[in-house]
């Protein structure tokens, strides 16, 4: 039961973006950290400005 | 064993489905429970879905799960990313269900439950959630390519500008339409626009907390947000109350509706953080909990249909808006059964994220299953109305007479028992000072589900509950307006950007207002002019959009169509070109209708003519004269846009035939354009 309310929370968190830092600094730690002249992660304000804009340059919301 | 007990379990659904439909289609009793459309809905749903997605996945875009898709492929961890199927399902739903499915079946009530409600179940499963699914799919075997580009690649640059165009065009009137709706809902009752107001600065400060205060605590901040706007509600309340606050909020709609075109244009320019996201956010959630509630309320409440099957008006004379059942059923209701718009969701974000292609059938059918489900709650809301009451409500004073006295004396000789008591105590009960001639949908929805949600959960709280809905309501209608507006202006600075660069730049501040502008005056000129119509505006406007939007869908079908053709399994090309074929004829025929009708409520030329013989005639009060040359101008100009409309239509799909007849002969065409096969390394 425990379990399930987690991974219903967990999916919570991903819908509505709560958790984007967290899945961008394991993406980064993933996939960019291992090159010699890697920046260094955005910080969390900086993410979630970049975050925001990229969310909002297209169509998303329909009738 | 558990293929036999399966089976069984199907057979069951599907005969449950078939009574229930049966029950609804066939009552002719006095009235009807709502928990049959309910129970009707979910079994065509569960069938349609288990059977017909399942085969058009199967059979006709043999969908591979070994395949790599995009978010796989192009993984760049911001909008190429694999993500849980819930997660993106729910991205998917929130972004394709707006307020359509909700006004659309609250106007086509005019006609009784049965006809939209049939529509709404057959639209869907046959062709919009196909539509969604088939778009997605093609998407995602295309890099995530938008509906335009794939236009353009599979049919040509008159299909991708067709598309592009149509997109805007929607866009506009949609807007125009939208913000019509939250005016009459406001207009005059300082409690709504009070409370919808105070949204505004409730959408600043968690846009401000999100990013300055606790950067990227999105649950966080939305949970204060919708705390702050169920306080809004009860605020409101005690501003009604108050003799001189009341004031500062009682407007009537030309005041309104200039003040959402300043909001409209202030929205668009400001930056996101600061008020279209965190609105989003709030509205989406406020969304999905108020749709989950009602569903609730009337499973629980299980609550009479009063109004009839059919009524009358299937001949065209209807108050709310003028047309025959055929083909203005199938224009009003646009969303919830077909829409094109989602075609433009189902081509943008959804296929960035997808991580496998089994799951298309879940996230585009089931999606859109989902949004209609939306709409048969909207119709049972409707429909739980007295009919009476739901006329008074819906009817424009231009059709059943300004004052309470006539307007109840027009509606008793259709058949339909109101009193004039009835409302005025109705109105007392909703805290609004009348509730006569409160077009656009949204008052009586919130009425229909204000008596809902006060029988489920507390009868004392009845005029709560319908600020509650009317600020839902324009919650998410002005989080549409918004995006919409910003999105209008990007295509916009994209067509000028062709023209000068500088124009093109989406930060150049002079191109930002001066294209923001552009596209306020649009919408904001049909605004108004549906604020001065005496028929309410929403007559014009709602079948122009739904003409638009079906126009949209049918350019979606093409090139779906085109892409099943092209990918040899042209015996299978009926799945998309039956809901084609369909949205053909009624589009064709509503546009016909709309420009050659004699009637004056659907006709735009006869109701031109006959407003500029009215006009030279001298017959007309004074206040009417003032306003009649710019109605005429507006019925010239949407006669014009319909066969515009109706000419693109047609380029479109003769583009598409022309195109696959060439390719059926084995002559050289547009080449198709899938990517490659990559094998998946997920899972």
């Amino acid at each position: 039961m425990l379990k399930k309310i987690k991974h219903l929370w967990h999916i919570i968190r991903q819908l509505s973006g709560d958790d984007a830092y967290e899945r961008y600094l394991k993406h980064h730690a993933e996939f960019h950290a291992s090159a010699v002249d890697a920046p260094p992660p955005l910080s969390r304000q900086d993410f979630f400005k970049y975050w925001q804009e990229s969310k909002w340059s297209g169509i998303n919301r329909c009738c | 064993m558990n293929k036999y007990i399966k089976n069984i379990i199907w057979i069951a659904v599907a005969i449950l489905g078939a009574y229930a439909l049966a029950g609804i289609a066939l009552n002719r009793g006095e009235s009807i429970n709502a928990i049959w459309l309910v129970t009707a809905a979910v079994c065509i749903y569960a069938i349609a879905y288990r059977f017909y997605a399942a085969w058009i996945a199967a059979k006709v875009l043999t969908l591979d799960e070994t395949r790599a898709t995009p978010a796989e492929r192009l993984d760049n961890g911001r909008d190429f990313l694999p993500t849980n199927k819930w997660v993106v399902f729910g991205h998917h739903f929130a972004a394709i269900s707006g307020p359509g499915p909700l006004i659309g079946p609250t106007l086509a009530a005019q006609f009784g439950y049965l006809p939209g409600t049939l529509w709404i179940l057959i639209g869907v499963v046959l062709g919009g959630a196909v539509q969604d699914m088939v778009v997605l799919f093609a998407s995602t075997r295309r890099n995530g390519r938008s509906l335009g580009q794939m236009a353009r690649d599979e049919i040509g640059a008159i299909g991708g500008n067709a598309a592009l165009i149509g997109t805007f065009m929607i866009m506009i009137i949609l807007i125009a339409v939208l913000g019509l709706v939250v005016v009459n809902a406001m207009k005059h009752s300082p409690w709504a626009t009070s409370t919808v107001a105070a949204t505004i600065p409730i959408a600043m400060l968690i846009g401000l907390y999100m990013r300055h205060i606790r950067p990227g605590r999105v649950l966080e901040a939305s949970a204060i947000g919708l705390v702050l706007l169920l306080l809004s509600v009860v605020a409101g309340g005690w501003i009604d109350h108050d003799a001189g606050l009341r004031e500062w909020f009682n407007h009537g709609g030309l005041t309104l509706a200039f003040a959402i075109i300043t909001y409209g244009f202030a929205a668009a320019v400001l930056p996101v953080w600061l008020l279209l996201a965190p609105r989003d956010y709030l509205s989406t959630f406020m969304k999905l909990g108020t749709i989950f509630l009602l569903a609730i309320a009337i499973v629980i409440l299980r609550p009479e249909i009063h109004m009839p099957a059919v009524t009358q008006f299937v001949d065209g004379s209807g108050p709310i808006f003028g047309g025959t059942l055929f083909p203005f059923v199938f224009i009003t209701i646009a969303c919830g059964a077909v829409s094109g718009f989602h075609a433009l969701i189902a081509s943008g974000t959804t296929p960035k994220l997808l991580s496998n292609e089994r799951d298309i059938a879940m996230i585009g059918y089931g999606g859109m299953l989902l949004e209609s489900f939306v709409a048969i709650m909207a119709m049972i809301a409707a429909t739980v109305l007295e009919p009476g009451i739901f006329f008074a409500i819906n009817s424009p004073a231009g059709v059943v007479g300004q004052t309470a006295v006539e307007a109840v004396k027009t509606i008793n000789s259709w058949g339909f028992p109101v009193t004039v008591e009835q409302m005025e105590q109705l109105a007392k009960d909703m805290g609004e000072s009348t509730l006569f001639a409160r077009t656009g949908g949204a008052p009586s929805l919130a009425v229909g589900m204000a008596s809902i949600f006060a029988n489920a959960f507390g009868k004392s709280l009845l005029a709560l509950w319908y600020h509650f809905a009317i600020m839902f309501e324009a919650l998410f209608i002005l989080t549409t307006l918004d995006a919409g507006t910003r999105v209008g202006r990007f295509m916009l600075q994209d067509i000028l950007g062709n023209f000068n660069k500088k124009l093109g730049e989406t930060s150049y501040m002079p191109s930002v207002i001066f294209t923001s502008a552009l596209v306020v005056a649009g919408w904001g000129y049909f605004l108004y002019i549906g604020v001065i119509d005496p028929n309410g505006g929403v007559n014009i406007l709602w079948p122009l959009f739904g003409i638009a939007n079906q126009m949209l869908a049918a350019i979606a079908l093409c090139v779906a169509t085109s892409i099943i053709v092209k990918s040899g399994k042209a015996k299978y090309a009926w799945v998309t070109g039956l809901p084609l074929t369909w949205l053909v004829i009624i589009t064709t025929s509503a546009s016909y209708e709309k420009i050659f009708s004699e009637d004056l409520r659907v006709g735009f030329f006869a109701a031109a003519n006959h407003l500029s013989t009215q006009l030279a005639a001298g017959t007309l009060s004074p206040e009417r004269a003032a306003v009649a040359p710019q109605l005429i101008f507006n019925q010239h100009l949407d006669a014009y846009l319909t066969v515009f409309f109706v000419v693109v239509l047609w380029v479109v799909v003769l583009d598409m035939l022309r195109l696959s007849i060439k390719h059926l002969r084995g002559e050289q065409v547009k080449p198709f354009t899938e990517t490659a096969y990559v094998k998946t390394a997920l899972e």
